[in-house]
């Protein structure tokens, strides 16, 4: 199953049986709208908190995805999940609503793609026949926590992002209809120094090179294996300097397509979202709503998912350290 | 679009730039900020804000027969509650990201910083919510008023009473 340096190649690809995907208004207001399950109205959700609103996003991806799936929760047997408040408080509260085994993972916005390769691992070797993989963010937990309150009025530089408020959730089964994830390569905790907290984009896209990099040597596929690569939200500063690193380091992205989740989910011209999308749920709606939606009308066969996150912590940058970041990739073919 | 078989050795050059390098790369790489646009809202919304508060105090003078002095206080409470207003149905926010630091202007950024605070951290309860949160980023700007008062203070008395 291990391939090359660190890349799980799945003899038995584990299937993507159903996936939920449920998001706010901004996202029902950008382009990928039609592709979600359900769009929120309003950030609230009629809870008396943004962190009971950002659980119930998670809550309703996980049932809406059981349900599709044709399953009841009892069938799930574990779920694995993370977000990005602390103590990855979504997912567990979410875990004990399920009430389901339950493994909670934090690696910032590349929990969608972390839970997914997880899920499809103890799939494939067999702890599992089913398991849930889902994750969630919310604009107003992330920049109470991360930032200022959400009311406060201060300036957000271009090369910010606007953190996506929605939740993805995936039941990935050993057989069954669906897309398969044929392999799945770990990242790295690569930091090239960036300090700026607004600038994620620059501070990621180094350890998505490093991963996308290392999946295509440890599988020996060349760019053009994929009918699309993309990123996990590396928006509009980081995607273009992810694609130069890749391009100067010899990968020949002319190949396949080269695009990013942070950059789709949103119409960055029109939507007042600074350079584009974050949070864990970008990568995992714009994944499990718009791009398995096209693998199953046929447009796109295989694809890698390199999902980042940038895992600094409100005290780490206010102590001045820089960001570590890191991006785990998941192949998906149809 | 050419697909190719998968089995075959490929290696990559590894990532070579050095954290320097890597930050001069990514700044040469960040959008422009038009400085001479921000500069110009924030002192278009800045100045806004100032004729708005000159408006009520001059309009206190007028239907009160206030002194410019007498007429200060009720000016300010009247700034403080248009911003906590504007905060509190979400619009400061929005504007601060048009205007920059045009809204920081001091009365109504100040309420700003207290009323946001105050409202995010409702949910955890009135006193370890509200009351410990509500100056945590107005705290700050009290603390260093402070102390630059003592020392303008003491400036004050060893140099005399300029001024006076």
């Amino acid at each position: 199953m291990k391939q090359g340096e660190r890349t799980w190649v799945f003899p038995n690809p584990p299937v993507i049986l159903a996936t939920g995907t449920v998001v706010g208004p901004d996202e029902g207001e950008g382009p990928l709208a039609a592709d979600f399950d359900l769009v929120h109205p309003d950030m609230e959700l009629q809870q008396p908190s943004w962190e009971k609103a950002e659980r119930l996003l998670l809550e309703q991806a996980a049932d809406i995805a059981v349900s599709k799936a044709k399953l009841k929760k009892q069938d799930i047997e574990y779920f694995v999940g993370g977000d990005l408040l602390n103590q990855i408080i979504s997912s567990t509260f979410a875990a004990r609503t399920l009430g389901t085994p339950y493994i909670g993972v934090f690696g910032a916005c590349s929990t969608s793609m972390e839970t997914l390769a997880l899920a499809s691992l103890m799939v494939a070797s067999g702890a599992g026949e089913r398991v849930l993989a889902a994750t969630s963010s919310h604009n107003c937990t992330v920049e109470k926590q991360f930032r200022y309150p959400t009311e406060y009025g201060s300036q957000k530089p271009p090369t910010a992002q606007y953190t996506v408020t929605g939740a993805g959730a995936a039941v990935v089964a050993r057989t069954g209809e669906g897309p398969r994830v044929t392999a799945a390569t770990i990242g790295k905790v690569i930091d090239l120094g960036i300090k700026d907290p607004f600038n994620m984009g620059a501070a990621m896209a180094p350890a998505a090179v490093d991963t996308i990099q290392a999946h295509l040597q440890d599988t020996g596929r060349e760019p053009g294996y994929y009918d699309l690569i993309v990123t996990g939200d590396l928006a509009g500063v980081g995607s273009p300097i992810a694609k130069e690193l890749l391009m100067r380091n010899g990968v020949p992205l002319e190949q396949t397509t080269f695009r990013d989740c942070g950059l789709l989910v949103y119409d960055v011209a029109k939507q007042k979202v600074q350079a584009g999308g974050s949070g864990c749920a970008c990568s995992a709606v714009v994944t499990y709503g718009y791009l398995l939606k096209r693998m199953e009308k046929g447009e796109l066969k295989r694809i890698l998912v390199a999902a980042t996150g940038a895992l600094l912590s409100p005290l780490s940058f206010q102590q001045g350290e820089s960001i570590p970041c890191i991006a785990h990739a998941v192949s998906i073919e149809a | 679009m050419a697909t190719k078989e998968a089995g075959k050795s490929i290696s990559y050059k590894p990532m070579s730039m050095s954290a320097k390098e890597y930050k001069q790369f990514a700044k040469n790489r960040e959008p422009a900020r038009s400085v001479l646009k921000n500069c110009l809202r924030a002192f278009l919304v800045g100045g806004v804000i100032c004729l708005i508060g000159q408006g009520v105090q001059s309009f206190f003078q007028a239907a009160f027969n206030m002194s410019p002095t007498r007429a200060g206080n009720p000016t300010v409470a009247i700034m403080i509650l248009l911003s906590v207003i504007l905060t509190s149905i979400g619009v400061y926010d929005k504007i601060a990201q048009w205007a920059g630091a045009g809204t920081a202007v001091p009365v109504t950024g100040f309420a700003n910083s207290m009323c946001s605070a105050a409202i995010e951290h409702r949910s955890e309860g009135l006193v370890l919510g509200v009351g410990t949160n509500m100056f945590k980023l107005a705290g700050s700007v009290i603390v260093f008023g402070v102390v630059a008062a003592f020392f303008i203070g003491i400036a004050h008395w060893l140099f005399g009473g300029v001024g006076r």
